[in-house]
């Protein structure tokens, strides 16, 4: 009978860690129906990138007030993961507070958590009243109804309850200690939960022990049920950051990459001693359809860019389309990318393979007039404190709706003869370029 | 260009005028001022003339890689074949294209935007401008995306405007929160989408708000994009946007 809470706690730790590592194969096998990549260059700066932008914020801070109190919220994430390696053990095997033999730097360290952990409260309800009460412009634009509202509230009541939670465990655990509990051993320093003991003095041991032990199991089941949460949210930045950041651009902004398909048949085009009446090869696989109409059309990259993003509207924030008052919005081009691929990921799901639905990302989820509306400026890159990319998207997006569809605005399109017939832009004859000399 | 190479000999280098600074009556005037500026340094300078060809950045950016890499190929050819190794432009486009796109494409040369090389020129003290009309003068710089935000380039044109001793002022979104002036990505050759506003003109009224007696643009289509919000304005005969190499010669009377 003693060992129940143990088995429990097994089987509530392997169903949570177990459910979320078959989401994550998930992520990991839609990641995979993009394009691949070819070899990751610079393998050093990308590291680089990673400690200074994904673990070190840099591009957080850019914005003062959310930049600080996202690096409390994270530091506090991390540092108080500490707590539940203890947690786990303790829960395995039955001990209570393991690592208590560290003595003095076990103080230190609850004493510490507890710290973060009220300050990471105090961030998350200032969150809170940005979102909710101050209603900041780039939380209620139009892609942020319904779901993506709710899950951004969500997140953060999650994120309150559970450090309500570890502080009143720890509360608990400390008037127990001063009642000599059994099993209670005096450990720990509370310069937080110190404040709530006036809440608690008036408890019997029992009861006190039902508190602790409650918010114990509240705590830790709350948090393999946020782990397992983040893979139907916007939260999943907390671990795709990182590979986010590794695999981002690193050329400079204005450096569009050269479609290689392309560049083949522009040669063969140029080449004086093709046969233009030549067949092509026996066996010779048709050329490469010219950029994106749907998911699988677009890199691997620029799918985890979309699993990655928080949503959090920085590019929006700084699209000069969408400041303006246009459609586009860089954050829904990302969040209208992850929508139609977890669509695709359902439909393999459901049918083994995927099953033509006579949908793709553009129209159904993203209009030609959103794609038209940008001016390449590169904002919304420079923004995204996660390296993400959606101009990549909205340019592979406008070459298949030019290369394949011929579909480009009219007076595009009138732009485009002109570079083709007179090498500018505007109907001049190209004979004409050095007249500037003479006038 | 043909000239030089027909005498045997290579200009230092090679000035990449570009579709506006060729045929755009505001964007010649930047042409020939930064060509009184090089010639005031004793710059030894070709250009293409009608050899020269749009680099392709705005079919590339309107999605249109095939003609973009029709147009690259046709000007890597005759730029190779002039055996060009340096090149200048006063278009941030252009530089953009030529700097990083071209490459790949077989194109490797040294590529500077006007106001890097009036720099350097400054530098080694073949040119020479100090104060001169436009000191203590309050001019706001926008920068354009293509040499800022996309090359990270925002301290050659500040650098030229400090040295003519003005007084600079920035707006709220500079530097590498810039924002656009509206006409990238081939947006200069169409309408804008419908919106409540057009970007030239929020752009325009921040610069504004520095109450500024100049506006000082690096890049040919910004500079049409804020000459036509100051006119939107109404403010064309109190404030007038010019570009930089335009400043200099215009400070120094040259």
């Amino acid at each position: 009978m003693q060992y129940i809470p143990n088995i429990l706690f097994l089987i509530a730790l392997v169903a949570g860690i177990g459910y979320f590592i078959k989401n994550c194969k998930k992520i990991y096998r839609n990641i995979k129906l993009g394009k691949e990549i070819g070899e990751i260059d610079n393998k050093s700066l990308r590291m680089n990138n990673v400690i200074r932008i994904a673990l070190g914020q840099s591009k957080m801070t850019v914005r003062p007030i959310a930049g600080l109190l996202h690096i409390i919220v994270y530091v506090g994430f991390i540092i108080i993961n500490i707590e539940v390696l203890e947690i786990i053990i303790d829960g395995l095997f039955g001990t209570h507070r393991v690592f208590a033999g560290m003595g003095s730097l076990y103080n230190v360290l609850i004493a510490s958590f507890e710290i973060l952990a009220f300050l990471v409260f105090v961030s998350v309800i200032l969150f809170w009243i940005r979102r909710n009460i101050i209603k900041i412009r780039r939380f209620w634009k139009p892609e942020m109804k319904g779901w993506p509202k709710n899950d951004a509230n969500y997140i953060l009541y999650f994120e309150m309850v559970l450090m309500s939670l570890f502080l009143i465990m720890n509360a608990a655990d400390q008037q127990l200690q001063l009642l000599g509990a059994e099993h209670y051993i005096k450990a720990g320093s509370f310069p937080v939960s110190n404040w709530l003991l006036p809440l608690f003095d008036t408890f019997s041991e029992s009861t006190l022990i039902i508190i602790e032990r409650s918010a114990w199991w509240l705590h830790i089941l709350g948090i393999l049920i946020f782990l397992n949460y983040l893979y139907f949210s916007k939260h999943l930045h907390i671990l795709l950051a990182f590979p986010n950041v590794y695999y981002g651009k690193i050329t400079p902004k204005g450096k569009l990459p050269n479609l290689q398909s392309v560049t083949n048949e522009v040669q063969l085009m140029m080449d004086p001693n093709a046969d233009p009446f030549a067949a092509p090869p026996e066996g010779q696989e048709a050329p490469e359809k010219f950029g994106a109409s749907d998911v699988i059309d677009l890199t691997r990259v620029q799918l985890l860019n979309a699993y990655t993003c928080t949503e959090c509207g920085r590019c929006t924030d700084n699209c000069p389309a969408n400041l303006t008052g246009k459609k586009l919005s860089p954050r829904k081009i990302m969040m209208a990318t992850r929508d139609r691929l977890e669509e695709i990921g359902k439909n393999i799901d459901k049918n083994g393979t995927f099953k033509p639905d006579d949908k793709q990302l553009l129209d159904d989820y993203i209009s030609r007039e959103e794609l038209w509306a940008c001016t390449t400026c590169n904002a919304c890159v420079e923004a995204c404190p996660v390296s993400i990319d959606p101009l990549s998207i909205i340019m592979d997006m406008r070459q298949y709706l030019v290369m394949e569809q011929s579909a480009a605005p009219q007076e595009l399109n009138i732009a485009m003869t002109n570079i083709e017939n007179n090498g500018a832009p505007w109907p001049y004859n190209q004979m004409d370029r050095l007249n500037w000399k003479n006038e | 260009m043909a000239e030089y190479m027909a005498q045997g000999k290579q200009p230092e280098v090679l000035f990449w005028v570009g579709c506006a600074g060729s045929f755009d009556d505001r964007a010649k005037k930047i042409t020939k001022a930064f060509v009184k500026l090089l010639n005031n340094a004793g710059v030894e300078f070709a250009v293409l003339g009608t050899e020269e060809s749009c680099t392709g950045d705005p079919a590339k950016r309107a999605g249109n890689e095939f003609l973009f890499q029709m147009q690259a190929m046709m000007n890597i050819q005759v730029l190779n074949g002039y055996e060009i190794k340096k090149i200048v432009t006063a278009c941030p486009h252009c530089f953009n294209t030529l700097k990083n796109e071209y490459p790949d494409l077989g194109g490797n040369y040294e590529v500077l935007h006007h106001t890097q090389f009036l720099k350097t020129l400054l530098e080694e003290g073949r040119l020479k401008v100090e104060g001169g009309k436009f000191k203590g003068k309050r001019i706001t710089y926008h920068d354009p995306c293509y040499l800022g935000r996309a090359n990270g380039e925002y301290e050659a044109p500040r650098d030229l405007l400090k040295k003519l001793e003005v007084e600079l002022i920035e707006m709220k979104r500079c530097k590498s929160k810039g924002l656009c002036c509206g006409a990238g990505g081939a947006q200069m050759f169409k309408e804008a989408e419908p919106g409540d506003k057009e970007i030239f003109v929020e752009r325009t009224e921040e610069a504004l708000e520095t109450k500024p007696e100049a506006i000082a643009a690096g890049c040919p289509f910004c500079n049409t994009m804020l000459t036509d919000g100051v006119k939107f304005k109404e403010k064309q005969d109190e404030i007038k946007v010019l570009d930089i190499a335009e400043i200099i010669v215009n400070a120094e009377d040259l």
